[in-house]
């Protein structure tokens, strides 16, 4: 459905997100299909327990046979039976930095997908659409890759010490003070890895008592995170804010659930970006909704940070708000900043008690000086501190990728999901073979993609992701477009039908007719 | 060269089906097995609907030239009587 919502005035620009629905073919054929794969399935288990064939995967030992069986649920079946016939799609090990190109082992299988052996080969110069580079900065040359070598010969790689005992390095404050100042935050701290981040400070937060409001589709390490810390959990649909205002005020008016007192804190855990979908938070009604009903806004920026907004600062400058109305902005360095690790930003005291409570700090290890320095230096050239404007172009040309990829995708005539400014793009393949043909025949083209199916999406909606950077140009956008407008013919992909449904949320009039894009 | 993009489109067509029925993703014996299945399938379908339908095709014709001679009969009956 194509919103174009003008809700009170809360938007300053347009929110085009669309959500094709699945063609009423597509999904009886794609059942047909899953149901042959089941049917095989079974034939295949059952010649493997009556010794048929060989049983190549994990099985319980012959004295275990009388146990309770370990390999019988449908995630284990799944795994064996369908997962197995295009596993070659996934693991492809790469042997360069994955930058707009990268190079790849190639690798072969003779007994179909249960082992793989290397040819020897190495399959240069693969344009890469899967790797999480929105800003470019995955290189092995330049200002980062240099400043990270001077510190590596200074500090060593290792810090051999958690944050709370001995590896607390002047780099760490740095890398601190300049993420709060990036932000717009009054002070920020750094974790090593991205989901212990949301996993781990979490529980520090909110524990039993608390009601923890998050989107259906939120990441696992915010699942974690939120299952760890004992609190209630409740569900609203993906971005619908009738459905979050409702458990809101389900929330107020009844309170805990047998002693009816009021809940000690009410946390909304949503993302800036949602991967497997594209789509972006309507953050504007979410934040007058927390005003609202007095509850805190847990926002994870891990795909938006550095993608977003018009010089990088994520979601809340894409929509124009204020900073502090966040109250905790989590993000990750792993995707935008090229190196590894997350942060949590935010007021002064929630960012001294997390450096006391949070499992991550007292616990894990430092981040790694040349991983620290990569980060500084990239946040550095984003905001134009290094004296170039070679940050203020890579924000520029993503969007510019964006927006040019999406359209002529949608011109094409393939289901893509998501907002508009998403540089995540994912295209609807639906059926299982499908995800192994367009896996395979995009590798042949010299086309790194990823393609997503069961668990990670329903079991109907299989997809392939693009992940947009700035260091495509447009040369290699218009080669990878072109190869996927083949494989789309070839594998007859493209399912969209086109129709503009008008609005819902206002009344009708004659200016629903002038939707387009610009 | 009508005949060459016909077997291509042929071809085509069957790579459709290979990817819907998921066949395309099968071991050689159990594409064997699929197909086997199939064609079976249809070759049982198009026998008996040829044998209800020859069934039915004959008893309808029987019955129209039932109809015919019948009406073509009683007319040229009643004129002969009205003239007598």
């Amino acid at each position: 459905i194509n919103h174009i919502v003008h809700n009170g005035g809360l938007y300053k620009r347009p929110f085009n997100e669309a959500f094709e629905e699945t063609p009423m073919l597509v999904a009886v054929l794609t059942y047909v299909g899953y149901g042959v794969l089941t049917l095989f399935g079974y034939l295949r288990d059952f010649m493997r327990q009556w010794k048929i064939e060989k049983c190549q995967n994990a099985t319980e030992r012959e004295e275990q046979k009388d146990f309770v069986p370990l390999y019988q649920d449908f995630e284990n079946f799944y795994n064996r039976n369908l997962y197995m016939r295009i596993r070659d799609s996934w693991n492809r090990p790469i042997c360069s930095v994955p930058g707009a190109k990268v190079d790849m082992m190639e690798r072969v299988s003779h007994d179909y997908n249960w082992t793989f052996t290397y040819t020897g080969r190495v399959i240069k110069d693969i344009i890469n659409m899967g790797s999480y580079n929105y800003l470019g900065f995955a290189q092995n040359a330049g200002p980062c890759q240099e400043a990270a070598a001077k510190v590596l010969s200074q500090y060593g790689a290792g810090v051999c010490s958690t944050r709370q005992e001995m590896g607390n390095l002047e780099k760490h404050e740095e890398l601190e003070k300049l993420v709060a100042r990036f932000l717009g935050v009054e002070s920020a701290m750094a974790y090593g890895m991205g989901f212990a981040t949301n996993s781990m400070n979490i529980p520090a937060l909110v524990g039993k008592g608390c009601l923890i409001l998050s989107d259906e589709l939120n990441h696992a390490s915010l699942v974690l995170g939120a299952r760890l810390s004992g609190a209630t959990i409740r569900i609203f649909k993906h971005n619908n804010m009738q459905s979050l205002e409702k458990l809101l005020k389900d929330a107020i008016v009844h309170g805990q659930p047998r002693t009816r007192r009021p809940w000690k804190k009410i946390l909304i855990l949503v993302e800036g970006i949602y991967s497997m979908e594209g789509s972006i938070v309507r953050l504007p009604e979410v934040i007058a909704l927390k005003k609202k009903y007095k509850s805190y806004l847990y926002l994870d920026e891990a795909h938006s940070i550095g993608a977003l907004g018009p010089s990088g600062r994520g979601v809340v400058e894409y929509f124009g708000l204020n900073p502090e109305d966040v109250d905790i902005m989590m993000g990750t360095f792993t995707k935008s900043f090229g190196a590894a690790g997350g942060y949590i930003g935010g007021k002064k005291e929630l960012i001294d008690y997390l450096r006391t409570n949070s499992h991550s700090a007292v616990y894990a290890t430092s981040m790694s000086p040349p991983v620290v320095e990569q980060i500084i230096t990239s946040v550095k050239c984003i905001m134009g501190e290094d004296g170039t404007t070679i940050g203020e172009a890579r924000v520029q040309q993503l969007a510019e990728n964006t927006r040019y990829f999406r359209r002529r995708l949608k011109e094409m005539g393939f289901i893509i999901y998501g907002n508009e400014d998403s540089p995540v793009v994912p295209l609807m393949l639906y059926m299982p073979a499908k995800i192994g043909a367009f896996g395979r025949e995009m590798l042949k083209r010299n086309i790194g993609v990823v393609v997503v199916g069961f668990p990670a999406t329903p079991i109907i909606e299989s997809r392939a992701r693009f992940c947009l950077s700035a260091a495509h140009t447009k040369e290699m956008l218009d080669t990878a477009l072109k190869e996927i407008n083949e494989v789309g013919d070839l594998l007859q992909l493209k399912y969209s039908r086109r129709r503009l449904v008008p609005l819902l949320d206002r009344p009708f009039d004659e200016t629903t007719y002038e939707e387009t894009e610009d | 060269m009508d005949v060459r993009s016909t077997k291509n489109y042929m071809f085509w067509l069957f790579c459709q089906f290979e990817l819907i029925t998921c066949s395309y993703l099968m071991e050689p014996w159990e594409k064997v097995l699929f197909y086997s299945f199939n064609i079976s399938l249809v070759g049982t379908l198009l026998y008996s609907a040829y044998a209800c339908a020859a069934a039915h095709a004959g008893a309808a014709l029987q019955l129209l030239g039932h109809c015919l001679g019948a009406q073509q009969g009683d007319p040229s009956a009643a004129a002969a009587a009205a003239v007598k």
